[in-house]
C-alpha cells in the first residue's frame, strides 16, 4: 500500500483542502438557488400579465441566458461590468450574481408553466362551488401548481451545481481549483495524482447530483400517476 | 464611450477562426451524439441484458457530472494510464460523452411514445420487425423526440465555451485572452456575445421549423 | 347462405387463454367458412376482442389450436406475414400511421410486404377508394380526416391487401354517431360482396342486418350460436335475453 496512488487523495488533510473547496461550490450553488427561486417565482407571476411590454422583455431575458453560455455570462461580469462601473468584484460575488440572474430566468420559466398547465376547468369548478378567486389560488391552484414546478426546480438545482464548477475559470478557489493544486503540489510524490484526484471530484459531483436527480425522476412518476 | 474599431477588425480574423473552430468541434460532437444516442436507445428499448445495464450506468454518470470535471478528466487524468490525447480529440470525445446521454434519453422517450396499437397495426398488415422499426417506429419516435434532440444541440454548441479550459482556442477562450493582453473588455465581449448570437440563434430557428414538420404525430382528437 | 358448401376457413379448436393467472378464454370451438358473416356480442369482460385478436395472432393462446385452413397457429414454424396478408384486421381507433398520407398509409403493405407493381397496387387503391366515396383524400395526411373518414380508410387499408378474412374490432365505438353509419355501410357492401368477415360490436341493429350467424359469449365461453334472425327474435338462453334487453327502453 506504500506508495498507492489513490491514496493520494487520503494524503493529509487534502479530504479537507477539497471539502472546503467544495463549500465555496456549495455556497455558491445554494445563495444563487434562493435568490434564483424569489425573483423567479416573481418574474413567474408577472408572465401571467397581459402587458405586452414585460411578456417581452421577460421573453429577452430568458433568451438571452438560454442563448449564451453561463460560462460567457461569468466573463461579461467579471471582465465588462467591474470595467464598465470601475469596481472589483470578486469572482465568488460575480458567481452569485450571474447564477442568480440564470437561475431567476429558468424559475420564472417553470413558474409560468407550471401555472399555464392548470386546467382551466378546475378554475370553473371552484367558482360553481361559491369559492372566491383568492380561496381557489390558495386552496386548488397553488398546491397542483407546486407540484408541478418540483421536478423542473430540482432538475434546475441539478444543473446550477455541476455549472458551478465553472467558476474556477474566474479564479474562485472551488473544488476544481483545489483539486488542481494537490496535483500541482502532488507531483513529485504522486504523479498519477490527476487520474485519482479528478476522478475523485467526478465522484463528489455524482454523489451530489444523482440523489437529487432520482428523488425528482421519483416524485415525477408518482404524481404522474 | 468610444469603440476602438481598429481593435475589432484587426481581430475579427480571429475570432472567424475560433467560430469555425467552435462550429466544427460542436459539429462532430452533436454527430457522434447522436450515434451514441441512437445505439443506447436501442439497446435500452429492446432491453438488451447486461449492454442496458451499461448503458444506464453510463446515462447516469455523464449527466450527473459537470463537462468541466469531464474533460479535465480526460485530459489530465487518463494519460497517467497511458492514454494520451489530443486536446480536440479529448474535446470531442467529453462532448460526444455528454451528449450521447441527453441524446440517448431523447430517443428512449420518442420511441417509448409510439403506442402499442400503432405497432399492433403495422404488425396487422404483415410487415416484418425490420419494417416495423423503419416504417412505423422511427418515423413516430424522431417525431417526438425532436424538440429534445434540437435543445441537447444548442446546449453541446453552447458547452463548448468550457473547451477552452484545455487550451482549446474557443470563442471564450479567444476573449479571455485577447482582455488580458489589450483590455478592450468592451469590444471583446461584445463581439464575443455577438458571434454566439449569429451562431445559436439560426440554428434554434432552424430546429424549430424541423420541429414543426415532424409534428405529424400530435393528431387531434 | 349455404354455408355447408363452402370450404372452412379457419378452424378454432378448443381454444384457452389466459392472461397472468387469469383464464380469459376457457375452451372456445367454432368454424368459419368462406363467404361467412360471423358477430360475436357479448357483455363487457366476456373476453371478445381477446378471442378476435386471437384470430390474426395478436394474441397467443395457451391452450387448444386455431387453424387457418391447413396452417396451424401454434406450429413454432408459423409464417406469420403470410398469415397476417391473409387475415386483415380494423382497429376501434382507426391507428392510420400518422406520418403517411392517406395513399401511402393504404400501399404500405401491398408495396413492401406483397412487393407488388405499383402501378397496379396504386389502381386497386384508388379504385377502393372511389368505392369510399373518399379518392379526393389521397394526398391528405390523418391528421385532416374525420374519425369516419379515418375508418373507412382503415378498412380499404386492410382490403388492398386482399384478405381472404377481415377482423374488426369494435369499429364504430370511437365514432360520432353521425358517422357511424356511413362505415357500416360500408362494411354491409362488402358482405354482399361475399367477403369472409368476422365482427366485434355493439351495434345490435347493424349485427342482426349484417350477420350469417351470432355468436354470442359469456365468461370466456360461446353461450349461444345460431342464425343472425333466429338469435334476435327467439334467443335460447337465458344470458343472451338477458343481454338482448339491455338494449331495449
Amino acid at each position: 500500500m506504500q506508495n498507492s496512488a489513490i491514496s493520494v487523495i487520503f494524503q493529509e488533510n487534502n479530504i479537507k483542502r477539497l471539502f472546503e473547496g467544495l463549500f465555496v461550490t456549495a455556497e455558491i450553488a445554494f445563495i444563487s438557488i434562493i435568490i434564483g427561486s424569489i425573483l423567479g417565482i416573481l418574474i413567474g407571476l408577472s408572465r401571467t400579465t397581459k402587458s405586452k411590454a414585460i411578456l417581452f422583455i421577460n421573453r429577452v431575458y430568458l433568451e438571452a441566458f438560454r442563448i449564451i453560455p453561463t460560462l460567457v455570462w461569468l466573463f461579461v461580469f467579471y471582465f465588462g461590468v467591474t470595467t464598465a462601473l470601475n469596481i472589483n468584484l470578486s469572482g465568488e460575488v460575480v458567481s452569485v450574481i450571474v447564477f442568480s440572474l440564470w437561475g431567476a430566468a429558468e424559475m420564472g420559466d417553470i413558474v409560468r408553466g407550471s401555472l399555464q398547465s392548470l386546467p382551466k376547468h378546475q378554475i370553473e369548478s371552484g367558482k360553481a362551488l361559491g369559492l372566491n378567486y383568492y380561496q381557489i389560488y390558495r386552496y386548488v391552484l397553488m398546491p397542483q401548481a407546486i407540484r408541478r414546478m418540483i421536478p423542473g426546480t430540482i432538475n434546475l438545482a441539478t444543473r446550477m451545481i455541476k455549472t458551478t464548477s465553472l467558476v474556477v475559470l474566474i479564479g474562485v478557489i472551488d473544488v476544481v481549483k483545489m483539486g488542481q493544486q494537490i496535483i500541482e503540489s502532488s507531483r513529485f510524490q504522486f504523479p498519477t495524482a490527476s487520474f485519482w484526484i479528478y476522478g475523485f471530484i467526478f465522484f463528489l459531483y455524482f454523489i451530489i447530483c444523482y440523489p437529487l436527480s432520482k428523488i425528482s425522476k421519483r416524485l415525477e412518476s408518482k404524481w404522474n400517476n | 464611450m468610444n469603440i476602438d474599431w481598429n481593435f475589432v477588425v484587426t481581430n475579427l480574423p480571429l475570432y472567424e477562426k475560433a467560430a469555425w473552430l467552435t462550429l466544427k468541434l460542436a459539429i462532430v460532437g452533436i454527430l457522434l451524439s447522436l450515434v451514441i444516442g441512437l445505439l443506447c436507445g436501442i439497446i435500452l428499448y429492446f432491453k438488451v441484458r447486461v449492454l442496458d445495464k451499461i448503458v444506464q450506468a453510463y446515462i447516469e454518470l455523464s449527466r450527473n457530472t459537470p463537462l468541466l470535471v469531464q474533460i479535465f478528466f480526460l485530459y489530465f487524468g487518463l494519460p497517467k494510464l497511458g492514454f494520451k490525447m489530443g486536446e480536440a480529440t479529448c474535446a470531442i470525445i467529453g462532448l460526444a460523452f455528454l451528449g450521447g446521454s441527453y441524446m440517448a434519453e431523447a430517443f428512449r422517450s420518442g420511441v417509448e411514445a409510439v403506442s402499442k396499437t400503432q405497432i399492433e397495426s403495422g404488425i396487422s398488415i404483415g410487415l416484418s420487425n425490420g419494417q416495423l422499426i423503419r416504417y412505423v417506429i422511427i418515423p413516430q419516435a424522431f417525431s417526438v423526440s425532436m424538440p429534445s434532440i434540437s435543445a441537447n444541440c444548442i446546449f453541446l454548441l453552447k458547452e463548448t465555451s468550457v473547451l477552452g479550459a484545455i487550451s482549446i482556442m474557443d470563442l471564450t477562450n479567444l476573449t479571455k485572452d485577447l482582455i488580458g493582453m489589450y483590455y478592450r473588455t468592451f469590444e471583446s465581449l461584445s463581439l464575443l456575445v455577438l458571434i454566439y448570437l449569429i451562431m445559436i440563434l439560426p440554428l434554434s430557428f432552424l430546429m424549430s421549423w424541423i420541429e414543426r414538420k415532424v409534428r405529424y404525430a400530435e393528431f387531434g382528437n | 347462405m349455404d354455408k355447408n358448401n363452402n370450404p372452412v376457413l379457419l378452424e378454432i379448436q378448443d381454444v384457452h387463454k389466459k392472461y397472468d393467472e387469469k383464464e380469459i378464454l376457457k375452451g372456445i370451438n367454432l368454424s368459419l367458412h368462406k363467404g361467412e358473416v360471423l358477430v360475436i356480442l357479448g357483455p363487457s369482460g366476456c373476453g371478445k376482442s381477446t378471442f378476435l385478436r386471437c384470430l390474426n395472432g395478436l394474441e397467443k393462446i395457451q391452450g387448444g389450436d386455431i387453424k387457418f385452413k391447413e396452417q396451424s397457429f401454434t406450429d413454432k414454424n408459423a409464417d406469420w406475414q403470410k398469415i397476417h396478408e391473409r387475415i386483415g384486421m380494423v382497429f376501434q381507433n382507426y391507428e392510420l400511421f400518422p406520418h403517411m398520407t392517406v395513399i401511402e398509409n393504404i400501399l404500405l403493405g401491398p408495396l413492401k410486404v406483397q412487393k407488388r407493381e405499383k402501378s397496379e397496387a396504386l389502381a386497386q387503391a384508388e379504385q377502393l377508394l372511389n368505392k369510399v366515396g373518399l379518392l379526393d383524400r389521397k394526398d391528405s395526411y390523418p391528421r385532416q380526416l374525420s374519425g369516419g373518414q379515418k375508418q373507412r380508410i382503415a378498412i380499404v387499408r386492410a382490403l388492398c391487401m386482399n384478405p381472404e378474412i377481415i377482423l374488426f374490432d369494435e369499429v364504430t365505438a370511437s365514432l360520432d354517431p353521425e358517422m357511424v353509419r356511413e362505415v357500416l355501410d360500408v362494411i354491409l357492401g362488402l358482405a354482399k360482396q361475399g367477403m369472409t368477415m368476422v365482427i366485434v360490436t355493439h351495434e345490435m341493429g347493424f349485427a342482426q342486418s349484417v350477420a350469417d350467424r351470432i355468436i354470442f359469449m359469456d365468461e370466456g365461453k360461446i353461450c349461444e350460436e345460431s342464425g343472425s334472425k333466429e338469435f334476435f327474435t327467439n334467443p335460447k338462453t337465458e344470458r343472451a335475453k338477458h343481454f338482448l334487453n339491455i338494449f331495449q327502453f
